[in-house]
């Protein structure tokens, strides 16, 4: 057996800064103009969700070279944690989703503290255990009314003065929100911190011989990535109003993981395309007979099988995206 | 009435052949998942699925072929078992030079695919199989009447996990998948055919959870979604037993059935989620795993 290489993670450097931040310009003008454009508004929200959710976890499996297969927990666990925030305490949006974000950074805690002790596959199956225990306990407490879910979560008044409830100031507050989750993310990969992270992907023994508490740093990764999808799934609880056991399945961290596979491992907008066209798939299936699972697993499969590198990180792997200065290291 | 800790025997005993059966059902497939893992380094996701298409297997030869329970028993494996290979061969079999994450990966979307494809052509609802007319009915044990059919599971799952500890660990086809799971390169270099190796392992794995599957199918409902609703926990037992020991794999199995029917009987409320503290508890006490060598 060959031993195991490094999840073909590329990283883009020394590409020309005025293209790249030209991109990222005209991508976020595009999000600024889209519902003017006749993009459905509460489409392009839980696109956004989604986005900021596989960025989150990207984090962890991108940066950090840990495949999390319980990232659900802290999805849906912010969404009742932002929803009964927003609901019964009656906060204000902003703090509602804080509530939700804490509320996933210490499940993210807990579960990361845990799950950290083994490597590999066998962290992946212990965040899938542990986030399974979360479920069932949503399943039986009260505060999540079971199969029915919390409804009728109001949107509320953003600082006590702008009503989220017209969905046009909905979407900008949502767009905000994942900007800032994405700056805080962008700002975090390209730290010193970031760094480490990335030595530990690439050569864990030799982090641990250098000095570092590999450890501490993969719990602090592990509860980031934890707290930012909880940001993601509190805006959702406010976008739709509700939160349901949907959002903890084990079936939600498996797309998530398509999400950020199918865009690209460890490439910044990888994710962000990934979860665009899952959710345009999804929404495209929604009304069909066809079980989206299928095409969801096949696609599973043909990336896994023919571009482990995601769309992006293809992309940067191409004669285009060489030229370009992308520049793919293993 | 007799009781131990406020708990009537009889109830008590009932429970804990139920967790045997459940027990049972754990070993074989924590089994199947150690004996691929050990070879391939692969944790094959897909095992739910496989377990569950060893249950629709036996329905489909009873309800459309008139194939009996104990043909059925015999052939599932070995039709489940031959797809198994030829997934190995045509897809599987190119992510070993990888990182083993893509094999999770690519196994789970296996998974995905299986499970939407019966519920597409079944529904979500469960279908009944009735057990062959040898094992209907209950027998006496003498402290209590048990149905014909758990006795039989209880056995052939016992049988079938000691002739796979017996097939890996007395035989010298055992001893060559041994030595081909430490020194891969060196085996194939005395003339063994390892790629050879490594589909038959993946077929035997993967029968073992069709078997499984037929156990199951007049115990469980015959539905697409038993095999999604076991697999999580199989994970658990095979972090709490650690990969490293065949053996270890099949005492954990039963042991943690045994300990989710006893919380059944005690605090019924926790009974779904305990193996999933024993593993948490686990994982603080002896990372590795009760039977575990790596980390």
């Amino acid at each position: 057996m060959t031993i195991s290489s490094p999840l073909e993670a590329p990283a883009a450097t020394g590409v020309n800064p005025a293209l790249k931040f030209g991109l990222l310009g005209l991508g976020l003008l595009g999000l600024i103009a889209a519902p003017w454009l006749g993009a459905y508004p509460v489409f392009l929200m839980k696109f956004l969700c989604f986005a900021l959710f596989a960025c989150a976890f990207n984090l962890l499996l991108g940066y950090t070279g840990l495949l999390s297969f319980g990232h659900a927990a802290f999805f849906g666990g912010a969404a009742y944690f932002t929803g009964h925030a927003a609901k019964e305490w009656g906060l204000t949006p902003e703090l509602a989703i804080l509530v939700g974000a804490a509320g996933a950074a210490a499940l993210g805690l807990i579960i990361g503290f845990l799950a950290i002790r083994r490597q590999g596959i066998y962290f992946a199956m212990i965040t899938l255990a542990l986030s399974q225990m979360f479920y069932f306990i949503c399943l039986r407490s009260p505060f999540t009314k079971g199969e029915d879910g919390l409804q009728g979560v109001p949107r509320g008044k953003l600082f006590g003065v702008i009503d989220l409830a017209p969905s046009l100031n909905m979407y900008y507050f949502v767009l905000a929100v994942f900007v800032l989750g994405l700056l805080i993310i962008w700002r975090f990969v390209n730290s010193p911190f970031g760094m480490i992270l990335r030595a530990i992907r690439e050569n864990e023994p030799r982090a641990v011989s250098l000095g570092y508490d590999v450890a501490r740093y993969k719990l602090i990764a592990f509860v980031m990535s934890a707290a930012l999808t909880g940001l993601a799934g509190g805006v959702k609880a406010l976008v739709f109003q509700f939160a349901t056991l949907t959002d903890v399945t084990w079936q939600m961290s498996g797309e998530v993981i398509l999400m950020t596979l199918l865009g690209g491992i460890g490439t910044l907008i990888g994710p962000i395309l990934g979860a665009g066209v899952v959710v345009t798939l999804q929404n495209y299936f929604a009304t069909s007979q066809f079980p989206v699972t299928i095409l969801t697993g096949a696609v599973f499969m043909i990336c896994v099988l023919l571009f482990r590198r995601g769309i992006v990180g293809e992309f940067y792997a191409s004669r285009l995206g060489a030229r370009l200065g992308f520049d793919l290291r293993r | 009435m007799e009781t131990i800790f406020g708990v009537p025997v009889v109830a008590l005993y009932g429970q804990l052949v139920l967790g045997l059966i459940n027990g049972s059902f754990y070993a074989l497939l924590s089994l199947g998942l150690a004996v691929i893992f050990g070879l391939l380094r692969v944790i094959n996701f897909a095992h739910g699925a496989q377990f569950m298409l060893g249950a629709f297997t036996a329905w489909l030869l009873l309800n459309h072929l008139g194939v009996g329970y104990w043909f059925a028993l015999i052939l599932t494996p070995l039709i489940v078992g031959l797809l198994g290979a030829v997934i190995e061969r045509t897809m599987l079999r190119r992510l070993y030079a990888a990182d083993p994450l893509y094999g999770l990966l690519f196994t789970f979307g296996l998974a995905l695919v299986l499970e939407g494809i019966f519920r597409w052509y079944f529904g979500a609802a469960g279908k009944p199989y009735t057990p062959p007319s040898d094992l209907q009915g209950a027998a006496n044990l003498g402290f209590m009447r048990l149905p014909k059919y758990r006795i039989w599971v209880i056995v052939a799952s016992l049988i079938m996990c000691l002739s796979v500890w017996a097939l890996i660990e007395k035989t010298r086809l055992g001893a060559t998948l041994r030595a081909a799971t430490e020194n891969p390169t060196l085996v194939q270099a005395f003339g063994v055919n390892v790629p050879l190796l490594l589909t038959f392992t993946y077929a035997l794995g993967v029968g073992l959870a069709a078997f499984a599957g037929v156990l199951a199918a007049p115990i469980q409902q015959v539905s697409p979604l038993m095999g999604s609703q076991i697999i999580i926990i199989v994970f658990a037992v095979v972090v709490v037993g650690g990969m490293g020991s065949i053996m270890g794999a099949i005492v954990t199995g039963y042991m943690l059935g045994l300990a989710e029917a006893l919380t059944k009987v005690y605090y019924a409320e926790a009974s779904n989620i305990v193996i999933f503290v024993i593993m948490a508890v686990v994982l603080l006490v002896k990372p590795a795993g009760l039977f575990g060598k790596d980390a």
